[in-house]
């Protein structure tokens, strides 16, 4: 593999990486701060990208789309919350993946109901729909580097939000110790809430900047949960800066994997067999960091406690 | 709400049947509704159901019951919908699948219970060679086809270099296996990815670096609808041809657009073949549906018509071996023009070379370029007994 298809493969790992920071920033508030599982945050994801493609066609523009749709799934989010999962705290986390998957099955029909199966089509935003010319043959999107930049600003932006504001204060003390800061008069129900909404601001906002990438159909997000979960474990739950650097290094894992991988084998097996066998260790190479991250750092590179 | 409809009709039909027993022709179809695949088994229900409507809901001149099913793409729920339909509905043919797993879900007990089976998509190896059955009918192709006729193409244009991409499933190698054993020159790689995968950028840049004059691709439904997009801004679509089955067609073009224009595909119709019948069916599905038909779409159409042919001349459903004789006559006037069933009922038909084009209004279809073979038989055939 060349020096440049090895720096493309990196670019679309980072960008993969910030996508599902922008997923698991959330996830890991979530469940690092209320102990809730919520399997239907993929969901979030999906309708981000719905709303905005609505939207899109409603004004024709994207910023305005974009920040429309941002709303929207705050309000939403924060509907889910007071209607359907506030009633869930105190259960335990097998009625907690029931309900939320039950949630996943009723917003992914009724986006098909709303919008029909057939994947829905969203251009990137004209001054950044271009692509420019990366290798003699190989052109890259400039949204995908949009993505890259886009995804570090709100990376910068949350660290700001979480370690230097009052806010982030209780949310990181809630991470560590919700009942005794519950017990000094804060008030952590509405805490729960605004982490909540934000956190599905934040899905439905990865889920708007994928869409002119991806396409947009019911139950995008559902994959991308999966590995978000990998990625908040490897982070270590509850934790802003574990999300961060777990996110990058899935996404990097995961593309770097899928590219070279087979090319290795090919090395010291026959090539069919090769064929046959590197794809399915890609797929599975980010199990396998998952694990080995945990049989080193069984809480995750960096638990909630004391750090954020 | 549609199932709910579905079943309240089919349950009102069941409370008249008595009175009618005798001259109603019970149909059942299971097809794929729900989820994203689901755009698939909705053609076909469409496109059945508009040959119902220009028959006057008479299939074979018969008083019809139709009952519809959703098998949801699991194996375990196709099969007791199927058991279902022909053991308490008692119908006289099922239609079905979309899918080929599910075909395999379905055909055991549908053939056991003596019932005439026609899938109007899925055309498995598996009973196309000795295993091949007298009341199983297939009205679409054997899956291999459209690969071997891509692989032909790329031997007739005299593609030096070919880049293979598929999903990492049974369907993706045989799609390889389909396009190698027309395809003479020389391969550059073939990748697999997972199923339902997001994000092409990866096999893309390895492309662009393969030195590759032509891309062999099977990527259907969202897949197809990712990585056309993709392959579109990285430019390469400029400098490689396209040859795909199952990628760009009329269920994935509304996610793909303008990105899929000029892509060339690969199979046994389009919506602008130059026949009178395929005119007026595009036509009057676009009226009811308000969409453009594709081929799965067109099969159904086409079974509801074998069916409509089979029983009138068969004088009903009681003469098993009458309608069986009947069906196999083909004596029908298919949507593709020439059409006829081979030994193992499956088709034999004439395969075309598509590319996406996009209509005056604005919406888009394959449109055929050229004919690739005349009557062409899958390679299974002489497998078979029957």
């Amino acid at each position: 593999m060349s020096t440049t298809l090895l720096l493309i493969q990196i670019l679309n790992g980072l960008q993969l990486g910030v996508l599902l920071f922008l997923i698991a920033a959330g996830l890991t508030l979530v469940f690092g701060v209320m102990g809730f599982i919520n399997l239907a945050h993929g969901v979030q994801y999906m309708i981000g990208a719905y709303l905005t493609v609505w939207f899109y066609g409603l004004t024709g523009h994207f910023m305005i789309a974009l920040i429309l749709a941002l709303a929207a799934a705050l309000i939403l989010g924060l509907l889910l919350e007071t209607f359907i999962f506030s009633h869930l705290y105190d259960r335990d986390h097998l009625d907690q993946v029931l309900a939320t998957f039950g949630v996943i099955l009723f917003l992914n029909q009724a986006a098909k109901v709303l919008w029909g199966p057939t994947p829905l089509n969203m251009p990137a935003p004209e001054i950044l729909a271009g692509s420019f010319q990366i290798t003699e043959n190989l052109q890259y999107p400039l949204w995908r580097i949009a993505i890259i930049a886009i995804g570090l600003i709100v990376a910068l932006l949350l660290w700001f939000l979480v370690t230097r504001t009052r806010v982030g204060m209780l949310v990181r003390a809630g991470a560590s110790n919700a009942e005794m800061v519950s017990a000094l008069g804060v008030n952590i129900r509405r805490l729960f809430m605004v982490v909540f909404g934000f956190g599905a601001m934040l899905a439905g906002f990865a889920g708007a900047i994928a869409a002119p990438i991806y396409s947009v159909e019911p139950g995008m997000g559902d994959d991308l949960l999966i590995t978000a979960f990998v990625v908040i474990v490897i982070g270590g739950i509850g934790s802003i800066r574990g999300a961060f650097i777990a996110a990058l290094l899935v996404g990097l894992v995961d593309t770097l994997g899928r590219s070279t991988i087979t090319d290795i084998l090919k090395l010291f097996l026959e090539p069919s067999a090769a064929n046959q066998i590197g794809p399915a260790l890609a797929s599975m190479a980010i199990y396998v960091l998952m694990a080995a991250v945990l049989f080193f750092k069984p809480s995750g590179l960096f638990p909630a406690k004391g750090a954020a | 709400m549609k199932k709910l409809l579905i079943g309240a009709t089919a349950a009102l039909a069941l409370l008249a049947a008595p009175a009618l027993a005798k001259d109603t022709l019970k149909i059942g179809m299971i097809v794929t509704l729900s989820g994203p695949p689901g755009a698939l088994g909705n053609q076909a229900r469409d496109g059945f159901k508009l040959a119902m409507d220009k028959l006057d809901g008479k299939i074979g001149g018969m008083e019809t019951e139709f009952i519809l099913e959703d098998d949801e793409l699991k194996a375990d729920v196709a099969q007791s919908k199927a058991k279902a339909l022909v053991e308490k509905e008692e119908v006289d043919f099922v239609v079905g699948t979309i899918f080929s797993n599910m075909l395999a879900a379905i055909y055991k007990p549908v053939i056991k219970s003596d019932t005439f089976l026609i899938s109007p998509n899925a055309g498995p190896s598996t009973f196309a060679g000795k295993n091949c059955h007298p009341n199983f009918f297939v009205t679409s192709y054997q899956n291999n086809q459209n690969f071997e006729v891509l692989g032909k193409i790329a031997t007739d244009k005299k593609y030096k270099k070919v880049f293979m991409l598929a999903p990492n499933y049974q369907a993706g190698k045989d799609s390889m296996a389909g396009f190698k054993q027309n395809y003479k020159g020389d391969i550059a790689d073939e990748v697999y990815t997972p199923l339902g995968h997001k994000d092409f950028s990866a096999e893309i840049a390895r492309m662009s670096e393969s030195g590759a004059d032509a891309l062999f691709i099977f990527m259907p439904g969202g897949m197809g609808v990712r990585f056309v997009k993709q392959f579109r801004a990285s430019g390469l679509a400029d400098k490689m041809a396209f040859l795909s089955a199952f990628t760009v067609d009329e269920t994935t073009l509304p996610g793909q657009k303008d990105d899929a224009v000029g892509m060339n595909g690969a199979t046994n119709w389009a919506p602008d073949l130059d026949n009178d019948q395929t005119k007026a069916f595009v036509a009057a599905f676009e009226k009811e549906y308000g969409y453009i038909p594709g081929g799965y779409a067109m099969q159904a159409y086409d079974t509801a018509m074998l069916i409509n042919s089979a029983v009138k001349k068969a004088g009903g459903v009681k003469d098993q071996d009458a309608v069986r004789e009947a069906l196999a006559a083909a004596d029908f006037e298919s949507l593709r023009g020439d059409f006829s069933f081979n030994n193992n009922n499956y088709p034999i038909q004439d395969f075309y070379l598509l590319e996406v084009v996009k209509r005056d209004d604005g919406k888009f279809h394959t449109s055929i370029v050229e004919q690739v073979y005349d009557d062409y038989a899958d390679s299974y055939a002489a497998e078979c007994k029957l």
